[in-house]
């Protein structure tokens, strides 16, 4: 199965890594984030070693480079923002290649540039190695509120059904004709997604209905119980740990 | 007292009794129901549209609330002291499987009965594979749902209430959107589970297959009970109660096995 019945993040694979229960991964990714956070931003070399860490921890995945690369890709605007940066801040100005550029203004985007991509590198690694029913097994037992997790299962079991129903209502229109072109065909558009949240809205009672049929009461029982013995906690924990002494050193040097 | 001690081998699977029920609109869809299914039968509820089918269905499990009446699932009165049982007791397959299965694997939705009762571990486990072996769907359990057919989907649907080792299974409209080969496959199912069955359809040659007896369920009230076949040849009935045959079926016609 693998591929083809999961997210596009993921990538089937039987690492250790991919081993490794989802709230150890979770919480290890969120804890490196912490930790590169709040590195001072002038300590670069600390950065470096930081990505050093994410390969490290990609190549035990045995996630290949261009993989990664690619899917760091999404982080694109958020850069646009950070370059903008030196040419609007304020402040002492330095000349790069003949542009004045604001000295704070550099820092800062360096700043972004560097933590931000470190945490999607981190956060790409884990949806790679982690399914998405996984990670919301592994937030369950990381104590997220039940409620947000069951709203992510559905939306997880019914985006697909809701599309394919928005597809045959697409179809419907284009078959008598109908083609949305321009402004005022935006009224048809609005009724169909009105029809559509109420179709949804009525799958939802429908599905309550069934739930409450088979002793559902509030709660989702525990079906799958992940636990976690120390030697995966303690190989969850090498990243984190690892970022945290570097990040250690950048504070006292 | 322990619900399972009014329990007596006797009792038959279902016993509705003088069952009314009005909407909160103020209409109203049953006027009085008697209906006593034995275990083990299998028993089709036939009827037009609006004839209060549904609205019987929700009551064997307590979704709605009686009137007037009584309905009890093998000696169990349907009440609120007694609904998690009651709710195992009764398995509803509703008409739309993605309604019925909301669970993001196949494995979880089978499971989500059982573990809601307080099942666990290899016990979970156990009950979760015999449910999927008896629809003939073991080897898709880490499958999610949306990926069967919908016949597939279908079947786990039935396997999802099995799993509760329900004393009667309500089926709503089960041939329903399925192609004739599923439609085969489903009623072979059935017909090899030692189970109470209670299916709701407007397929009547279907019911006509897989159940001896039949009822007319008509202006909410039974308006006939009796033999599937003696009902279904009985012209004059099926028309007062827009019940018709597909073109070309004649049910005297048919001779049932068994």
């Amino acid at each position: 199965m693998g591929a083809g019945h999961s997210h596009k993040l993921y990538r089937h694979g039987h690492s250790p890594v991919h081993a490794l229960p989802p709230h150890c991964k979770i919480a290890a990714v969120f804890c490196f984030v912490l930790v590169v956070v709040s590195t001072p931003r002038e300590a670069v070399w600390a950065f470096g070693l930081y990505a050093v860490l994410i390969a490290a921890a990609a190549g035990a995945a045995r996630v290949p480079a261009g993989f990664l690369l690619k899917r760091l890709l999404i982080e694109v605007p958020f850069v646009a923002f950070a370059v903008l940066m030196p040419f609007v801040a304020e402040g002492p100005r330095v000349d790069v290649i003949g542009l004045s550029l604001s000295e704070s203004g550099l820092w800062g985007a360096w700043n972004i540039l560097a933590k931000g991509t470190l945490g999607v590198a981190a956060s790409v690694l884990l949806a790679a190695t982690t399914e998405l029913r996984e990670l919301l097994l592994g937030l369950q037992r990381l104590r997220m509120p039940p409620q947000l997790v069951q709203i992510a299962s559905f939306m997880i079991r019914y985006g697909d059904v809701i599309t394919d129903e928005m597809r045959r209502m697409r179809i419907a229109r284009l078959s008598r004709g109908f083609e949305a072109r321009g402004v005022r065909h935006w009224g048809i558009l609005a009724k169909s997604a009105g029809a559509l949240f109420i179709r949804s809205y009525e799958r939802g009672e429908r599905v309550h209905l069934a739930m409450v049929s088979r002793g559902y009461t509030g709660t989702m029982p525990v079906i799958a119980d992940t636990t976690a013995t120390r030697a995966q906690w303690t190989r969850a924990a090498a990243l984190p740990v690892a970022a945290l002494a570097v990040c250690l050193l950048g504070w006292t040097l | 007292m322990d619900p399972l001690s009014t329990t007596t081998p006797a009792a038959p699977s279902l016993d509705v009794s003088g069952l009314a029920y009005a909407y909160p609109d103020g209409h109203q869809a049953l006027f009085g129901v008697d209906l006593t299914v034995g275990r083990g039968e299998r028993v089709a509820l036939l009827g037009p549209n609006g004839a209060g089918k549904t609205t019987l269905v929700l009551h064997l499990n307590g979704i709605l609330e009686a009137g007037a009446g009584t309905v009890t699932v093998a000696g169990l009165p349907v009440g609120k002291k007694n609904m998690a049982e009651i709710r195992r007791r009764v398995g509803i397959v509703f008409q739309d499987p993605d309604d019925q299965l909301f669970m993001p694997t196949v494995r979880e939705d089978v499971a989500f009965g059982p573990a809601a009762a307080g099942l666990r571990g290899p016990e979970l486990e156990a009950r979760v594979t015999e449910a999927l072996e008896r629809v003939g769907m073991a080897g898709f359990a880490d499958r999610p749902p949306h990926h069967l057919s919908f016949g597939q989907r279908r079947r786990v649907a039935v396997a999802t209430v099995l799993a509760m080792r329900p004393e009667i299974l309500v089926l709503d409209e089960p041939s329903s959107n399925l192609d004739p080969a599923s439609r085969r496959e489903l009623a072979d199912i059935l017909r090899s589970l030692e189970v109470t069955v209670l299916m709701v359809t407007h397929d009547l040659p279907y019911a006509l297959e897989l159940c001896p007896r039949s009822v007319v369920l008509s202006g909410g009230v039974i308006a006939a009970d009796g033999g599937t076949q003696d009902l279904l040849c009985d012209t004059e009935l099926m028309h007062t109660h827009r019940l018709e045959l597909p073109f070309g079926f004649d049910p005297r016609s048919v001779t049932l096995s068994g």
